[in-house]
């Protein structure tokens, strides 16, 4: 295997040589059609590939180059102000193809793994639904046998950019006389296919990354189930594994650095620079409040990290992380939206300006305790899990699907 | 607590624990007066031989800490004491050493009064607090005036931990070249202590009145200006802090954490109900918070890293908060014993709120986050 520094030393001159540099620090202003966004992603992804630079951590056989994480970051750092493809990075490569890679047929990884390595496709996820959101195993999209085909109906949503997917995995119920998690399989659906009907979500503060979608009698073929019929909870959980390991910054799949178009997040010290409050001890003393725990909460990661590694920990006290997350997350929303004051609700100008801006934050400020997975149930998960609390009644658990009492 | 330990440092420890335990069990703190002392000097003789004076002193100085790293090794002190809300010296005696090692070939020579204070023969403590006044160390009230070839003190010193029972005092006063430190031996002509009421019924606080005190030029430490042998000195005094509240609340959860599995109502335990459940998620998580920001700051001040003085502040003004809030709730939690004097609660609170209060509440540190900032 190449060592990780002639890796670098050719990654570094390739790029200079053929990837473009990244314009500036400024994220675009949101726009309504991202559509060329991701047709430039796409092209990226295209000239990565051809470069002999794409899916790094991927096996050779499906299109990557089977190499390590230490040449994954050493790319990773040497991409710095390259434009990369940084929105196929989640969910595409990190958790869609990653739960292929552990749970697809050869077929599956060939075509879907190496699409997406080639730049050829985009893959999502359809996994919560209208009717619940913290319940997943509870879900009710069905997939009917025909023959040799499966007929899918039913709705997903929070389905973050499948708009701009050519594949999602999908998660549907095809047994209803077991319990919950013994009758779900896990097919892949192309987001095309006739019968699904997509809608993209707005979202308060505008952004319409996430999607609804119905399906009526979308024909499935056999060859469509991942892992195998009625076990798709394997595959569901390999999903999450991932999801959160994306989220937690440490996968292997991710190529490049940064955020791609997100929303810039106002800090509380944006808005004290524009405000000119400096001087006010009040804006002061929430200030270093809002440092404080934007510090603790990393030094809290790195120790829980370092804790469920070595063992000192069992896996559940990630869900302390999550926790804290929300709470970080929310101080910073709570802090810019006070040193904003009355700018939050109007202005000296036409422009939203920075007050605006903490105050749209501020009307997003409970998402933070609710995507990936609500506040309460990572309570649940430490109370239970990591301390041993009694667990929640359950009238679901060991009962046939079908007998489970569900809301209208 | 780090996550891993030297089978050394879990010696020190649990020496540490047995030698607290054996003297000051938490129904002999509970039975503490007004008045009289908490602690003895034989007993703190004790802990200087197992080291407790000598993690922050180098070898040559009659120092030396069981893994190398003092500062560390200080930190695991303070919360093995702290978990049995010890009383003794302990914060102050190392503030004040950590003052003269710092202070070390500056100014006039200490090596005999540090080695004095490693062997638990002198104890030490530092005044910096003045009546009337929050934290304000850079603005002390009491002066030095040169006179002669040394100084005069005057003023009033307060909130000073174990004055009653100190050799020495170092002093934080105003010279006409800028702020100094004087190791005064309270015995001196013209030093009157007095005690003061404690919240903590195992720590006892003294003021010191200052009247026409002659100290030779030999008393200072380091030279006038020095701010940063000040520096050091909050530093350590703020780790001693998060570091014996965080084995508090380690005791008070768990205490908690067991109630609500032994406490049934309406047929089922406390821990059962999920109102409750989420209140125990909430505190553990907090918990594990306070011991990750105390672990950072003291790895900082350790390594003398540049961000240490933002991560101290850091830790004081996350443990200093959520601390009592923690402690609040695990009160609520046990219903109203938790507000009885035979519980052992009390003792926790108020150990984490006295410490919560002196050297900057989490306000004064929210503040200086800001100005570290260069907001």
């Amino acid at each position: 295997m190449e060592s990780v520094e002639s890796f670098r030393l050719r990654a570094r001159a390739w790029l200079a040589e053929n990837m473009p540099r990244q314009a500036g620090d400024e994220p675009p202003p949101l726009a309504e059609d991202d559509e060329p966004e991701w047709q430039r992603a796409r092209e990226l992804q295209q000239m990565l590939y051809a470069g002999g630079f794409a899916g790094i951590c991927f096996p050779q056989e499906y299109g990557g180059l089977g190499l390590t994480l230490a040449h994954q970051q050493a790319f990773t750092e040497e991409s710095d102000g390259y434009e990369m493809p940084l929105l196929l990075n989640t969910p595409t490569f990190s958790i869609c193809a990653a739960t292929l890679l552990d749970t697809g047929s050869e077929e599956q990884k060939r075509d879907r793994i190496g699409g997406a390595i080639r730049g050829e496709e985009i893959l999502c996820q359809f996994l919560s639904e209208p009717s619940g959101g913290s319940d997943l195993a509870g879900l009710i999209t069905r997939a009917d046998r025909d023959g040799d085909n499966w007929i899918l109906n039913g709705a997903k949503t929070w389905s973050t950019s499948a708009y701009a997917a050519d594949w999602g995995l999908c998660l549907a119920r095809t047994n209803w006389d077991v319990s919950k998690h013994r009758g779900l399989t896990m097919f892949l659906v192309p987001t095309k296919a006739p019968g699904v009907t997509m809608n993209r979500i707005r979202m308060v503060n505008g952004v319409r990354e996430f999607c609804e979608e119905f399906f009526d009698d979308v024909v499935l073929p056999a060859s469509a189930v991942v892992g195998e019929v009625d076990d798709g909870w394997t595959v569901a959980s390999r999903q999450l594994f991932h999801e959160r390991t994306a989220v937690g910054g440490g996968s292997p799949y991710v190529s490049g650095r940064g955020h791609p178009r997100t929303l810039p997040k106002v800090t509380p010290l944006d808005v004290v620079r524009a405000s000119g409050r400096a001087g006010d001890p009040r804006v002061r003393e929430l200030v270093g409040e809002y440092l404080a725990l934007h510090r603790v909460h990393g030094q809290t990661v790195d120790r829980v990290t370092r804790a469920i590694g070595s063992g000192a920990l069992s896996p559940a006290a990630a869900s302390m992380l999550r926790l804290l997350h929300a709470e970080a997350g929310q101080l910073s929303d709570d802090v810019a939206f006070k040193v904003a004051g009355a700018g939050v609700a109007t202005g000296a100008g036409a422009e939203q300006g920075m007050g605006g801006r903490a105050g749209v934050g501020y009307l997003m400020r409970q998402s933070g305790s609710l995507g990936g997975g609500s506040t309460e149930m990572s309570r649940n998960l430490i109370s239970e899990r990591l301390l041993g609390m009694p667990r929640e009644a359950a009238p679901d658990r060991d009962v046939p699907f079908k007998q489970v009492k569900r809301g209208r | 607590m780090e996550l891993e330990l030297s089978s050394d440092q879990k010696l020190f420890q649990t020496s540490a624990r047995g030698l607290l335990d054996k003297e000051y069990s938490l129904d002999r703190i509970r039975d503490m007066r007004d008045g009289e002392p908490r602690w003895n000097r034989e007993w703190w003789g004790k802990g200087a031989e197992l080291g407790w004076a000598a993690a922050l002193v180098p070898e040559e100085l009659g120092g030396g800490s069981v893994s190398g790293a003092g500062v560390r090794d200080l930190v695991l002190l303070a919360e093995e004491l702290g978990a049995g809300v010890a009383p003794g010296p302990l914060l102050p005696v190392n503030v004040v050493v950590a003052g003269l090692v710092e202070a070390h070939g500056t100014g006039p020579d200490h090596t005999a009064e540090i080695e004095a204070l490693v062997a638990g023969e002198s104890v030490a403590s530092w005044a910096v607090y003045e009546p009337g006044q929050e934290w304000s160390p850079l603005a002390p009230r009491v002066t030095a005036t040169p006179a002669g070839d040394g100084f005069v003190l005057d003023g009033v010193k307060d909130r000073v931990q174990d004055a009653g029972q100190a050799d020495l005092l170092l002093v934080t006063a105003a010279t006409p070249e800028g702020v100094a430190q004087f190791l005064v031996p309270t015995s001196a002509g013209g030093v009157t202590v007095s005690p003061q009421w404690s919240l903590d019924l195992s720590r006892s606080f003294g003021e010191v009145r200052f009247d026409g005190v002659q100290v030779g030029a030999g008393t200072l430490v380091g030279a006038p200006g020095e701010l940063q042998v000040l520096e050091r000195q909050f530093q350590i005094a703020v780790l001693i802090q998060c570091a014996e509240v965080c084995a508090v609340l380690d005791r008070a959860f768990a205490l908690t954490l067991q109630w609500t599995f032994d406490r049934y109502s309406f047929g089922r335990p406390l821990a059962s109900y999920q109102a409750l459940k989420h209140r125990i998620a909430d505190m553990r998580t907090w918990l594990e918070a306070c011991h990750a920001t105390t672990q950072a700051a003291a790895a900082a001040v350790q390594d003398r890293t540049p961000n240490a003085a933002e991560l101290i502040s850091v830790a004081k003004s996350y443990v200093g908060d959520r601390s009592l809030v923690i402690l609040q709730d695990c009160v609520q939690l046990h219903g109203g014993i938790g507000v009885t004097w035979e519980h052992d609660l009390h003792l926790f609170l108020r150990r984490a709120t006295l410490d919560q209060a002196l050297y900057g509440t989490p306000q004064d540190h929210r503040l200086r986050l800001a100005d570290l900032a260069s907001l």
